[in-house]
């Protein structure tokens, strides 16, 4: 039985901490092969009211471990009483890939926002190992804008500075990068919650390609 | 509650191997012989699907292909899932079939369970877990229309388990052909028969433009009152009629000899086959 052509979400994400919240952003393109199956779809997956993920790798891997970990916090928070953390939203999204890492090939960045740690990233390096960060690029796209983000990152930037560093950094990548593209999806999740945004592709800002 | 082959088991996590043993024996036994064990027919095809002003709109042409030979010129790609709720199949043929009738079947047992009419968003839920759990050895593309309590939805469900939800869908070898058409002109809250003048149009695309599809254009209009289904709604791809006549008359070719031998034959047995020419 031949295997048909996996749906992957090549893209770019990024996560970035500030003082009081996160700020998640991701590109809109799933590719099969060579082409494009959507051109919108929002890879910013809600765990929590104010836990969310980016998705990224094969796209059918990652909107299940986005789903079962979205259910298991259902279960958790009811449990505990209150909303769940950042860390555990983490370790659940680390335990299904770690488990599964053989077969599946997704890798996705968690960020939000809880009582007692604040704005928090959390990513896993390619073998598992579960580490909270001040900001986090994922995707094939990330691997364009490395420089750039560790160039203009500062400590202590505003939720404002940090919206634009991400919707740059987006920039960046979707115009070098063929498997991101389309429009740039933002959400900024602090203590009051998680309000999303959509920047057009013609609303990004531009750069030197000009 | 759910369909499984055998309820009363619990079921275990992950694809089964049950058959991979039985399968190779078989194909061991048969290249004995010298023969091939059957490959799966795959449906080149064209799917459409959109949402309108008053529910949704889907489409598929209606070739079935073995390799480069076509083995069903008016195939139904177009499933029935539940009243309100419809699926076009592209990929293996019959695992696009046999899938649709397993969420037909489960969504009714579900539907009765709850007491309330099914929701399409139920039906893509379970379409994609078990494709994910079967890891995109299910060959079956999806794309699943209705129109539920909570309005028109439209989502499309890949073979390895991956889902959208989009205004407009193709898919099939002759997508590429079929989300040109869309993309150029569709507009949200379209009227009815400018919809289905869009889905015709593309679907035409696909038809004209991809080997994997041909034949007639089926159409599934649903709404809040009701389901159309326009099977054959289009033949675009009609055989044209002779223009002239192409005989030569007889005595353009001279005839220099003639010799006649006559053969010693008895007529034993006559039979007529009819073939289908259409």
């Amino acid at each position: 039985m031949a295997k048909t052509k996996e749906l992957s979400n090549d893209t770019t994400i990024i996560a970035i901490e500030f003082d009081g919240g996160v700020v998640l952003g991701s590109d809109s393109r799933v590719s099969a092969g060579e082409t494009v199956v959507n051109r919108v779809m929002n890879k910013l997956s809600l765990l929590h009211d104010k836990i969310y993920c980016a998705l990224s790798g094969s796209a059918a891997d990652a909107q299940t471990i986005a789903e079962m970990v979205n259910y298991q916090l259902d279960v958790h928070s009811i449990e505990v009483g209150e909303d769940p953390q950042v860390r555990s939203a983490a370790s659940l999204v680390k335990n299904i890939s770690y488990k599964y890492k053989e077969e599946l090939s997704a890798h996705l960045i968690v960020a939000g926002w809880d009582k007692r740690g604040g704005g928090q990233v959390s990513v896993r390096d390619l073998n598992g190992l579960l580490s909270r960060q001040p900001f986090a690029v994922g995707g094939s796209g990330s691997a364009y804008v490395y420089g750039f983000v560790d160039a203009e990152y500062r400590k202590a930037m505003s939720k404002e500075d940090c919206q634009q560093f991400v919707v740059n950094t987006l920039s960046l990548a979707m115009s070098r990068d063929g498997s991101s593209g389309g429009v740039a999806y933002l959400v900024t999740i602090d203590e009051k919650g998680a309000e999303e945004k959509c920047i057009l592709g013609n609303e990004l800002p531009t750069f030197y390609d000009q | 509650m759910l369909n499984n082959s055998r309820p009363c088991q619990p079921q275990s996590a992950g694809f089964s191997f049950e058959n991979t043993r039985r399968n190779a024996v078989l194909e061991g036994n048969l290249s004995e012989l010298g023969y091939s064990s059957p490959k799966a027919r795959k449906t080149g095809t064209t799917i459409a699907g959109i949402v309108f002003k008053d529910g949704v709109i889907l489409g598929a042409d209606t070739r079935a292909t073995d390799d480069m030979v076509v083995a069903d010129k008016n195939c139904m790609k177009i499933h029935y899932i539940a009243p309100n709720i419809y699926c076009c199949g592209a990929g293996v043929a019959a695992d696009a079939e046999v899938t649709t009738q397993m969420m037909s079947s489960n969504v009714e047992l579900h539907s009765l369970s709850t007491g309330r009419p099914p929701l399409v968003v139920t039906v893509t839920r379970q379409l994609k877990q078990m494709l994910f759990r079967y890891q995109g050895h299910i060959g079956s593309s999806l794309i699943v229309g209705g129109v539920d309590v909570t309005g028109a939805h439209l989502y499309s469900v890949y073979p390895h388990g991956s889902y959208d939800k989009l205004p407009f869908l193709t898919m099939g070898s002759g997508a590429g052909a079929a989300i040109s058409i869309f993309e150029d002109r569709y507009r949200p809250n379209m009227e009815l028969e400018e919809a289905k003048k869009l889905v015709r149009d593309a679907i035409t695309a696909g038809i004209f433009c991809d080997l994997g599809s041909g034949s007639n254009v089926d159409l599934c209009v649903i709404t809040q009152a009701g389901v159309q289904y326009l099977r054959s709604y289009d033949q675009p791809a009609q055989k044209g009629k002779k223009e002239g006549q192409y005989k030569y008359k007889p005595g353009t070719t001279a005839v220099l000899t003639k010799t006649v031998t006559p053969l010693p034959l008895d007529v034993v047995d006559e039979s007529i086959q009819l073939m289908d020419t259409q």
